[in-house]
């Protein structure tokens, strides 16, 4: 398939992404080639066979409810761009 | 380049003779990243501090008759395990100033066992690349040619170990990114069974295929270092409780009566004809040593590299999706509303690997293209799984390149990405299906190493291993050094 202008700042939207006006027909173009060498899998005979999620054949392993590290939250939040008070700053959302 | 590579047996057999200190083997690690490291490029972070005070450490143990076989032994990590107080970038922008909280499973347990870590090995930026050259710090030299690639995504710590910077530096392998930087670079890379190691603390790229694994200069230091890295955790949900064998113990096994199989589909156009040589080469080393060599079949293994490429971008941009510019991370300046913040900050923070990536991913999981992509490559993964599992019904283990080429030119490939995808046509099936395999040095082609790939039924970690090492013993392709490369001959 070919990939419009819409297409690509559709999926650039989902992702959270911005593409430049200048880079959609170098997205396009990639992702042209990207989804044309998937398209193979079109042709795979895969039968009744169930989706493999992972290599595993094991089920949720479920842990007992305990406390096991304390909360360092001047550690962490260092990494932080912007905290106040132990929280962290992001621009106003609710006027 | 000088050839001052020590293995990680006999630093640690001079270190229990007292021949040597651990200070002094940090320091010579230490002075030969600095004297070759800034041609190379195969370090992010170095430690010398950290390093030094750890190697001091490991020589008090040592002393109090404490420690094991690796305390003291120096090494590096990959920059993509999370070390507490060190910047882990992941080779990002994104993350180019994050320190992690907390240490990885890998680094928690390699240094529990006394190794010393002096540093960060450079890697394509979250490990999405086969050659490093999406690493934001620059992309790494081969030291057998520094106008080659010394393939990736864990091509940092081959480099590291190739050029003999380190003995071994650990990796991670979603698609082939330890074995093929293994390969390109002329060393031992080593990647157990998904579920052998722990990814806890590994920056998520495709969570059903990351793994961690080892680089290194023979198998027996694979084995030796796999063993305290491997075993359940409970801190990752996928981690196996199967109980770890004793690898080093397993190594001299007699292979002899055991079968390999080669799949012809190795073998078809792609490959290197001298590269194919110096595989057909190694069979007959197993051959000589009482091993039968059999053509197997893997007839799905043209939609492995598509198959790959739909799963893990589909897994890497959900895992992404927790770069925001709010808790950790890039943040864009002077923006006013959060949806741009979020853009703007992933937008710079991300390069253009990682953003084709998401958006390869967002797309085969959006609404409408789901079944036809990620549900169809989720069949074709069980497809290209069962017809390994029926090879191993025939064969212990399975042998054959690990790359169709030697290494290759640095910017030949960065153009188009489904040639670059193409460089992991042997080693995604693996990765597909779980399973362990190692890449070893086998010849020179054109001046250049060639590896060989074995691959072992899921958890025969100690078999892969028996097969490598007993061919080390064989052979001397292992102990090849570059002969060009920072400081000439």
């Amino acid at each position: 398939m070919a990939f419009s202008k819409h297409d690509i700042e559709q999926i650039a939207h989902l992702a959270r992404l911005e593409i430049s006006e200048a880079d959609v027909p170098v997205y396009a173009a990639k992702l042209d080639r990207i989804i044309g060498f998937i398209d193979e899998l079109a042709q795979a005979d895969t039968g009744d066979l169930l989706p493999m999620a992972h290599s595993l054949d094991m089920s949720q392993r479920l842990r007992p409810d305990e406390v096991t590290e304390s909360v360092e939250r001047d550690y962490y939040q260092a990494n932080a761009p912007e905290t106040a008070h132990g929280l962290y700053v992001v621009p106003r959302v609710i006027d | 380049m000088k050839s001052q590579r020590l293995t990680i047996a006999e630093q640690s057999r001079l270190l229990a003779r007292g021949e040597v200190s651990s200070v002094e083997l940090t320091q010579a690690c230490l002075d030969r990243i600095t004297e070759l490291d800034p041609a190379l490029n195969a370090f992010i972070t170095v430690t010398p501090g950290e390093a030094l005070a750890a190697a001091a450490a490991a020589d008090r143990r040592r002393k109090a008759g404490e420690g094991g076989a690796l305390t003291g032994v120096p090494m590096a990590h990959k920059d993509i395990f999370c070390t507490r107080g060190v910047t882990t970038t992941c080779a990002s922008r994104m993350l180019a100033n994050f320190v992690s909280p907390y240490d990885a499973t890998v680094v928690e347990r390699l240094a529990a066992a006394g190794m010393v870590s002096v540093g960060k090995t450079n890697m394509d930026e979250f490990a999405m690349g086969s050659s490093n050259e999406t690493s934001y710090f620059g992309s790494v030299k081969n030291p057998w040619d520094a106008d080659r690639s010394p393939g990736g995504s864990s091509g940092g710590s081959a480099a590291a170990v190739a050029a003999g910077l380190v003995p071994m530096a650990t990796g991670t392998d979603t698609g082939g990114s330890v074995r093929q930087p293994a390969a390109l670079c002329g060393v031992t890379g080593f990647k157990p069974s998904y579920g052998r190691i722990s990814r806890y603390g590994i920056i998520a790229f495709a969570s059903s295929l990351d793994q961690a694994g080892v680089l290194a200069l023979t198998a027996e230091d694979a084995a030796l270092v796999t063993a305290p890295m491997a075993g359940f955790d409970a801190r990752d949900s996928t981690c196996s409780p199967a109980a770890v064998p004793d690898y080093a113990a397993g190594l001299e096994a007699s292979i002899r009566g055991k079968a390999i199989g080669v799949p012809r589909e190795y073998f078809d156009a792609g490959l290197d004809p001298a590269y194919a040589q110096a595989v057909h080469a190694a069979l007959d080393v197993y051959r000589q040593m009482g091993a039968e060599i059999r053509e197997v079949s893997l007839p799905n293994l043209a939609l492995a590299v598509p198959t790959y490429y739909v799963v893990c971008p589909a897994e890497a941009s959900s895992n992404l999706s927790r770069f925001d510019g709010v808790r950790f991370g890039h943040r864009a300046a002077d923006v006013s509303d959060l949806e741009t913040l979020y853009k703007r900050s992933r937008t710079e923070g991300f390069g253009d690997e990682v953003k084709r990536r998401i958006m390869t991913g967002t797309y085969v999981l959006s609404a409408g293209y789901y079944d036809a992509y990620y549900l169809k490559a989720q069949k074709v993964r069980q497809l290209i799984s069962d017809d390994l599992k029926r090879c191993f019904e025939q064969v212990d283990m399975l042998a054959g390149p690990t790359t169709p080429t030697t290494a290759f030119l640095l910017g030949a490939k960065v153009d188009d990405p489904v040639q670059m995808y193409l460089n992991d046509i042997y080693t995604v099936s693996v990765n597909l299906a779980g399973l362990p395999g190692i890449s070893i040095p086998c010849g020179i082609v054109a001046g250049l190493p060639a590896g060989l790939q074995l691959v072992g039924p899921q958890f025969a970690e100690q078999q892969v291993l028996n097969f490598a090492h007993l061919y080390q013993k064989e052979t001397d392709w292992h102990r090849r050094t570059p002969l060009t490369g920072a400081s000439g001959t």
